[in-house]
């Protein structure tokens, strides 16, 4: 106790990785226990430099660390302020992870209007970043669902924003990466459900042009989302399984349960190899969950890499890098085709491949990754010079056909490319907060 | 759900507390939060509402101070409407350098977290006796299981505070009365902010928490927390003294 009233405590810390293990480094840490903490926290981390807010370290690049400099841990502000049970509008301290948001609001008939592919991200990190799920098409990304946002800026203090007041800041703030203001709280409107239970139909399909005419059939799903084996070829180029998915219109509201086994070591660096990869994916693609229809619970619908906690570790020490990218629905099919190409003749070994089609729903946000169109997620072992040429090529697949790449995700996209995807980059960086900064907004507008 | 209950938690801005009134507030439990801070109190309350509890109340109280305190005692059950579990949480963990420099900090961390918790300990257990059934819970530590140079001023009132509850779990043994002594390890709480971290033997206040609701179930009038303190003080406690004071712990 004597802690808590002694001011905030700042630690050294050396060992901050981001969630793809590749970026890491040592950095300046507060972790403010209270609301009325934020500022003071924040000013302390900085020091004489700056700070950036970080939740649950899922960024998988240099998006989530400020190398060198301070970082606000904000997993210590986990509380909700307000939720009505009757409208589903929760206001909740931005370092409340989705997690929780599912336990208190399941039970009460109400769902994350948005959700990314786990749920161990917290509501700040989820703004930041703009995410978007398996609803893109039907729902948009979540900054569509925020009704309002208390943000910390150091030189204004507590600003309350939304699409009606402080409409600029709260555009800036929706995918812009932590930068416009530390959010202190969030309020977002949940969706009704009928029950904790999915109906799902999964299939399989043998090649991109089905995935296409799946994607097309299946627009009256609110989820849909399809995985492909990247190392398959020639004919069977793009097979993979398509999922679907609605809430399911009657049953019981059922939190979901916590645990899971972990990963208790990093693995070795060979653990991931085209062979190793190549036989789980004949396997995945072969199991009868890749034809199965019926109901199941929202967790493993939604986030099936939870159920394994510290997946990450499985990379080797040398960590991995994710891409992902969108190209627009006129160049799609071809683009998609090349980029899928180019993986499986590199002969790198993409485990986790996810191809969705996105929709034409607009975000608020200034900087928000999705758009209209197809993108490509894939993730590779970190084996130097080879997975970067790799990631080169994909890049410039993207850029030809005019679309971009997702900052949240491999922290190495490169600048030119970056202000490319994003040209509203500096109009981010007029309303950037001048105490807040990261590795990545150094990099890619400083040409560090 | 249908059988909720009523819980008084006495120190509820620790952080072991909170975590463990967040179980509670959604089994839909009535809880009632004692602390010195009424704006935390109000930010925790607001919170465990959202999680689901059938109500929070407050009440600031410096719960290090007994006077009175049969009397506020009486009144937080009344404001509850009777009680069915307690947990004690408060403490100061204190600096062991200034309790020998200082004798008033020595003796103001021993009425926090020895003598005042067995007040408080004691008025509780009167009224589960009464009533013929509940469960007392107070936070105790691996701290008291054996002096050490390093903070024996906190490990020694903690020591009281396991005997007392030892007592206490013998005096209700066999009735419908449950006592539980916790004995937290190191617990990354921003009581510890100051302290560097890291590595297996940290574990995180909602892990303490959960341990907890285990050992109430269960009935357990004694547990570390993670399990794996207990064989490391049954380590401790049974290391000859040469080896012992050779140990800079």
């Amino acid at each position: 106790m004597t802690g808590r009233n002694a001011g905030p405590a700042v630690r050294e810390d050396d060992g901050v990785l981001a969630w793809g293990r590749v970026h890491r480094g040592r950095h300046r840490v507060a972790a403010p226990a209270w609301p009325g903490d934020l500022a003071a926290a924040a000013r302390a981390s900085a020091g004489d430099t700056s700070t950036l807010a970080r939740g649950f370290g899922r960024s998988y690049g240099d998006s989530g660390l400020n190398l060198g400099a301070g970082l606000l841990d904000m997993t210590g502000l986990d509380r909700a302020i307000a939720f009505d049970r009757a409208t589903g509008v929760l206001r909740a301290d931005a370092g409340l992870s989705l997690d929780a948001v599912l336990r208190l609001a399941v039970p009460a008939g109400w769902f994350l209007p948005v959700t990314p592919g786990t749920k161990f991200v917290s509501l700040g990190g989820a703004v930041a970043n703009d995410v978007h799920g398996k609803n893109h098409h039907a729902a948009g990304c979540i900054g569509r669902h925020v009704r309002r946002m208390g943000l910390w800026r150091s030189d204004r203090g507590l600003v309350e924003c939304g699409p009606d007041s402080e409409s600029e800041l709260f555009a800036a703030t929706i995918g812009g990466l932590g930068l416009t203001g530390v959010m202190a709280w969030v309020e977002l409107a949940l969706i009704p459900v009928a029950s904790s239970a999915m109906a799902v139909e999964n299939e399989r399909f043998e090649g991109l042009d089905d995935f296409f005419r799946l994607s097309d059939e299946g627009s009256d799903w609110p989820y849909t989302v399809a995985w492909v084996d990247t190392l398959a070829s020639g004919a069977r180029l793009g097979r993979g399984v398509f999922s679907r998915g609605r809430h399911a219109a009657a049953g019981p509201l059922m939190p979901h349960r916590p645990g899971g086994p972990a990963v208790p070591v990093t693995a070795p660096g060979f653990l991931l190899n085209r062979w190793t990869v190549g036989a789980f994916n004949r396997l995945y693609y072969a199991r009868p969950g890749s034809a199965f229809r019926g109901e199941q619970p929202y967790d493993p619908f939604f986030y099936p890499l939870d159920r394994l906690r510290g997946w990450n570790r499985l990379y080797g020490p040398r960590g991995f890098y994710q891409w992902q990218g969108v190209v627009p629905p006129a160049a799609a099919r071809e683009a998609t085709r090349t980029l899928l190409e180019r993986v499986a003749r590199s002969g790198e070994a993409s485990f986790l491949a996810v191809l969705k089609n996105f929709g034409g729903l607009e975000s608020p946000g200034l900087l928000s990754f999705p758009a209209a169109g197809t993108t490509l997620a894939l993730d590779f072992p970190n084996r130097g010079a080879r997975t970067l040429a790799l990631l080169g090529d994909l890049d410039r697949v993207v850029a030809e056909a005019g679309g971009r790449l997702y900052p949240a995700k491999d922290g190495r996209l490169p600048a030119a490319e970056f202000r490319r995807g994003y040209p509203a980059w500096r109009d981010l960086e007029k309303l950037r907060d001048p105490m807040l900064m990261s590795s990545f907004w150094r990099r890619v507008t400083q040409g560090e | 759900m249908g059988d909720t209950k009523r819980i008084l938690v006495l120190g509820a801005s620790s952080a072991i507390a909170e975590r463990w009134a967040r179980l509670r507030a959604a089994q839909g439990d009535r809880l009632l939060l004692v602390g010195r801070d009424p704006a935390k109190l109000e930010v925790i309350a607001a919170d465990l509402k959202a999680r689901g509890a059938g109500d929070v109340l407050t009440a600031e109280s410096d719960l290090a101070d007994t006077e009175g305190a049969a009397e506020r005692f009486a009144a937080h059950v009344e404001r509850l409407g009777g009680l069915d579990v307690v947990l004690v949480a408060y403490g100061v963990l204190g600096d062991q350098g200034t309790a020998q420099q200082d004798v008033g900090r020595l003796e103001h961390g021993l009425r926090a977290n020895f003598l005042s918790a067995a007040v408080w300990c004691e008025l509780a257990a009167d009224v589960f006796e009464k009533a013929g059934g509940g469960a007392l819970v107070a936070i105790s530590s691996v701290a008291g299981d054996r002096g050490r140079g390093s903070n024996y001023a906190y490990g020694a009132a903690k020591a009281g505070l396991s005997v007392f509850l030892e007592g206490l779990a013998h005096r209700f043994a066999g009735t419908p009365v449950t006592v539980v002594s916790v004995k937290p390890g190191f617990v990354d709480t921003p009581m510890t902010a100051h302290v560097p971290k890291g590595g297996p033997l940290w574990a995180t206040p909602d892990r303490v928490a959960a341990d907890i609701e285990k050992a109430i179930a269960r009935r357990r009038p004694v547990i570390y927390t993670p399990w794996f303190w207990w064989l490391i003080m049954l380590i401790i406690r049974n290391l000859p003294r040469p080896i012992f004071n050779r140990l800079k712990i």
